[in-house]
């Protein structure tokens, strides 16, 4: 019997190597095309009627844009706006890849430390350089919280940096393991389900409930993703 | 002490940090209850936290369970 874990394989589909470097097209890859390619339809098919009373498709595709907006609005403020093509690029890429991983036989994107890895530590050194760039100097002042007493600074202050450099690993890691173990589990289930013939019956009631766990998990995941970097992006325009 | 059996107890043991996630989740989700139960009208506001929170504690369960498959598996 197959290994639950054998579904996070990558797989080469295209075998490319440069300089001894393996920059194959994989099934990871060829996702990642699917989801940007669903992302850009979704959008521009749903505007293409641009109707003062949306219709069903634009109502949707409108309601991601004001979701995300009021999110920016509501969590980073005015100075904000600049950054909201990259927070609803990082929704819209981290819910699809969610979603569409998974429909069966399929590869979840974000499934793989490395994505997710590279997409929190994007949003760490945009974050930290934005800041720097920002405040200057003044952002190491970012680690004494105002209001604490001075004496407090030398126990308070590598805390504080702990903590803040701990962001991007919690952020990745948090959708990893969502995505990992969701995933696993309901593979674990359907081997139960395959295992047990007639009875079988049974794991399949809980397949079709912890699916739809995954889907809200999914939604959930890619929500907290996104509030997160509209977190991190309130502290670095206003230092608390 | 084989390394089967070996990996097979520490990953039980690695699961016993679910218990506090429980706890914690029950929390969270306690304090939106009573919160909306006396205030009605705070709904949509203490609703939006509740959802990063409850993501947030479930983070933690992950963190444990990655730990086990990484000693069972790895």
């Amino acid at each position: 019997m197959a290994s639950p874990l054998q579904q996070f394989e990558i797989k080469p589909i295209a075998p490319i190597e440069v300089g001894g470097v393996d920059i194959s097209f994989t099934n990871s890859s060829l996702f990642m095309v699917i989801v940007i390619t669903a992302v850009t339809l979704f959008l521009v098919l749903g505007m293409r009627k641009r109707a003062m009373v949306p219709g069903r498709w634009q109502s949707m595709a409108e309601l991601s844009y004001e979701f995300i907006a009021g999110l920016i609005r509501e969590n980073v403020g005015h100075e904000g706006r600049a950054y909201f093509p990259f927070v609803f690029t990082l929704f819209m890429f981290i819910l699809f890849a969610n979603i569409i991983g998974l429909i069966p036989y399929s590869f979840t994107v974000t499934s793989h430390i490395i994505v997710t890895f590279a997409l929190a530590a994007v949003v760490f050194l945009g974050v930290t350089v934005i800041a720097i760039l920002k405040h200057g100097v003044k952002f190491f002042g970012f680690f004494l919280p105002p209001g604490a007493p001075i004496y407090l600074a030398p126990l308070m202050v590598p805390i504080e940096v702990l903590s803040y450099l701990a962001r991007p690993v919690t952020l990745a890691l948090r959708l990893f393991a969502n995505m990992m173990a969701g995933h696993t589990l309901l593979k674990v289930i359907a081997g139960f389900v395959v295992l047990l013939g007639l009875f079988g019956i049974a794991p399949l009631a809980v397949l079709v409930a912890l699916f739809l766990l995954e889907l809200i998990v999914a939604i959930l995941q890619a929500y907290v993703f996104a509030i997160l970097t509209c977190i991190y992006l309130h502290d670095a325009l206003h230092l608390h | 002490m084989s390394v089967e059996a070996a990996k097979l107890i520490g990953a039980g043991l690695a699961v016993i940090g679910l218990a506090g996630v429980g706890v914690g989740i029950g929390n969270v989700f306690s304090a939106f209850i009573t919160s909306v139960a006396r205030n009605p009208a705070a709904q949509a506001t203490v609703g939006t936290m509740t959802w990063v929170g409850f993501a947030l504690v479930e983070a933690v369960a992950l963190y444990a369970l990655l730990i086990a498959f990484l000693i069972l598996f790895g």
